[in-house]
């Protein structure tokens, strides 16, 4: 195990570019080194110094800051919204896959129409009826992300219906509950730990692309979108203010992307 | 009697003309008594053990006849009832030991389940007796079996595991759908020793499904025999190797192999 770990170049590289996202995000929750909507006006378009490494922005405050921040919003949004989508994508395909039937085909082909929309659109409905915000956009992107969840474990479900194991465990009386959840759940983990990590990536950028629309985090919150959207105005002037968020962006999810493609992940046990 | 079957019918609808794998099965069967199963394959043996079992889920096929377990009617019972049968009274092993185990869940959970869902009792409880259990069924080391994944067994290893955890809440009832077939021959000749002395310890009823009628005739005292859907013949064992009433049969114990030592 630990042998194929050093040999798996994926997981590494994976978890060095996550980390050094990851890493600064979190303690980009608890602190930061300067207030993340501090202006300055001698700061106004700074460079880089000692005191702030990646320069000052339009208003004075710190890209630091900010960008630690950002991601952290960034990296917390696309947990919710894996956490609404898995979860409930969990619940719905289990029983439609495992019970199978009249309900199970109705709730695909409600499924299927959900799945017509591309997911941003419908996140996009979703916010205009709940309105923005972070919150809000996490609830939009959840929703919007249980369709493809569905499917993922409704067929791992149908594959596990039959297996053996399963009749024996129900022959021990386990009720169906207990079957579902306790026996053929985890068997589904191979499946589940690959597609959470894509899904989680889907998430990031759909929270960049309706946070660069102006839809999503709204200021003074920063979020690697919102950043990347304020910097357009400047894109010439000082090109810093789109790099730094968008390398940011591009590392956070290069990085999981490559764990969800390593052999030490998708192959547990 | 531990067992009634009358005129059990299954039938499968999911195709436009319905489909009748199982035609007016009849079983009696009598608290550790071993009865024998044959036919070949699409006999419709395995369809009535589901049956027995209460496995068949109730969408699937379309049951009619009655099936009478220790007083329950098992077709029309509330699935409650059922499902307190199941594993405490009536168990079952299957056919393929390399599947019928969960690949990611040690052995000792596995062989705990029955117990966890039927009795009340406290962990060390539970694995005193599954470690009992696992050295019963005659597997070296029960201790390292019990904290072993199925990947780390072998298949005659597993399906001793299989038996422990049927055997675990000392059912009235096992319902064995082919447990040697995947099997080689000493290991088929030892599961069936098992299978013997579990029936006599326990007072266990075997209902023992094979194609093997050489099997059949090492374990059990009754057999029927059946064939596209239909019991054709059954009764004593040795009456009917030595006199079968049907053709099929006799051409069924015809096509044992055997070796002739006599040299011409």
């Amino acid at each position: 195990m630990k042998n194929s770990v050093k040999k798996d170049f994926n997981f590494i590289l994976g978890i060095v570019l996550t980390a050094i996202v990851v890493v600064p995000a979190i303690i980009g929750i608890f602190w930061t080194p300067y207030g993340i909507d501090t202006m300055n006006n001698s700061l106004k378009m700074a460079g880089c110094s000692l005191a702030h490494p990646f320069g000052c922005d339009n208003f004075g405050r710190d890209i630091l800051s900010r960008v630690m921040a950002g991601s952290a919003i960034t990296l917390l949004i696309g947990l919710g919204t894996v956490a609404i989508g898995a979860v409930a994508g969990t619940v719905i395909g289990a029983v439609t896959g495992y019970y199978g039937g009249l309900a199970d085909d109705i709730f695909m082909r409600f499924n299927d129409v959900m799945f017509s929309f591309p997911s941003l659109l419908l996140a996009l409905v979703f916010v205009a009826v709940l309105g923005s915000g972070r919150t809000q956009l996490t609830v939009a992107l959840g929703i919007a992300f249980i369709p493809s969840y569905v499917r993922i474990v409704r067929a791992e479900y149908v594959r596990a219906r039959n297996m053996d194991y399963v009749k024996s465990a129900k022959l021990a009386g386990a009720s169906d509950i207990r079957v579902m959840f306790v026996h053929i759940l985890p068997n589904t983990s191979k499946v589940m730990m690959g597609s959470l990590l894509i899904g989680f990536n889907n998430a990031v950028l759909a929270e960049a692309g309706l946070s660069f629309l102006g839809i999503g985090v709204q200021p003074p919150d920063a979020s690697l979108g919102r950043m990347l959207s304020d910097a357009q105005t400047y894109l010439f002037g000082k090109p810093g203010l789109a790099i730094v968020p968008g390398v940011t962006l591009i590392v956070m999810v290069l990085g999981i992307s490559l764990l969800g493609k390593s052999d030490t992940i998708t192959r547990i046990r | 009697m531990l067992l009634h079957v009358e005129d059990l019918n299954i039938e499968f609808h999911d195709h436009i003309v319905p489909e009748t794998v199982v035609y007016d099965f009849d079983l009696d069967m009598d608290e550790g008594e071993i009865v024998g199963l044959v036919g070949e394959s699409g006999s419709g043996k395995s369809m009535s053990a589901l049956a027995i079992a209460g496995l068949l889920s109730r969408h699937d096929a379309k049951k009619r006849g009655h099936i009478i377990f220790d007083g329950t009617d098992i077709l029309n019972c509330p699935r409650e009832e059922l499902r307190n049968l199941q594993g405490d009274d009536i168990s079952m092993i299957f056919q393929e030991p390399m599947t019928s185990l969960d690949p990611l869940k040690k052995i000792g959970w596995q062989v705990e389940e029955a117990m966890r869902i039927h009795k009340k009792c406290t962990a060390a409880e539970r694995k005193e007796r599954a470690i009992k259990m696992l050295g019963d069924v005659e597997l070296e080391d029960p201790e390292r079996v019990y904290n072993s994944y199925p990947h780390q067994l072998s298949g005659g290893m597993r399906q001793r595991v299989m038996i422990a955890a049927a055997m675990i809440n000392t059912p009235k009832l096992l319902i064995a759908d082919e447990p040697t077939t995947a099997l080689d021959v000493t290991v088929q000749a030892q599961i069936v020793k098992l299978l013997k002395r579990i029936n006599k310890e326990n007072r266990t009823a075997i209902l023992f499904i094979s194609h093997d009628l050489s099997l059949i005739r090492q374990l059990c005292k009754r057999v029927l025999v059946m064939k596209g859907g239909y019991v054709v013949d059954g009764g004593d064992v040795e009456e009917i190797f030595t006199h079968p009433k049907q053709e099929y049969t006799k051409r069924l114990i015809d096509s044992i192999p055997h070796v002739d030592l006599s040299g011409e």
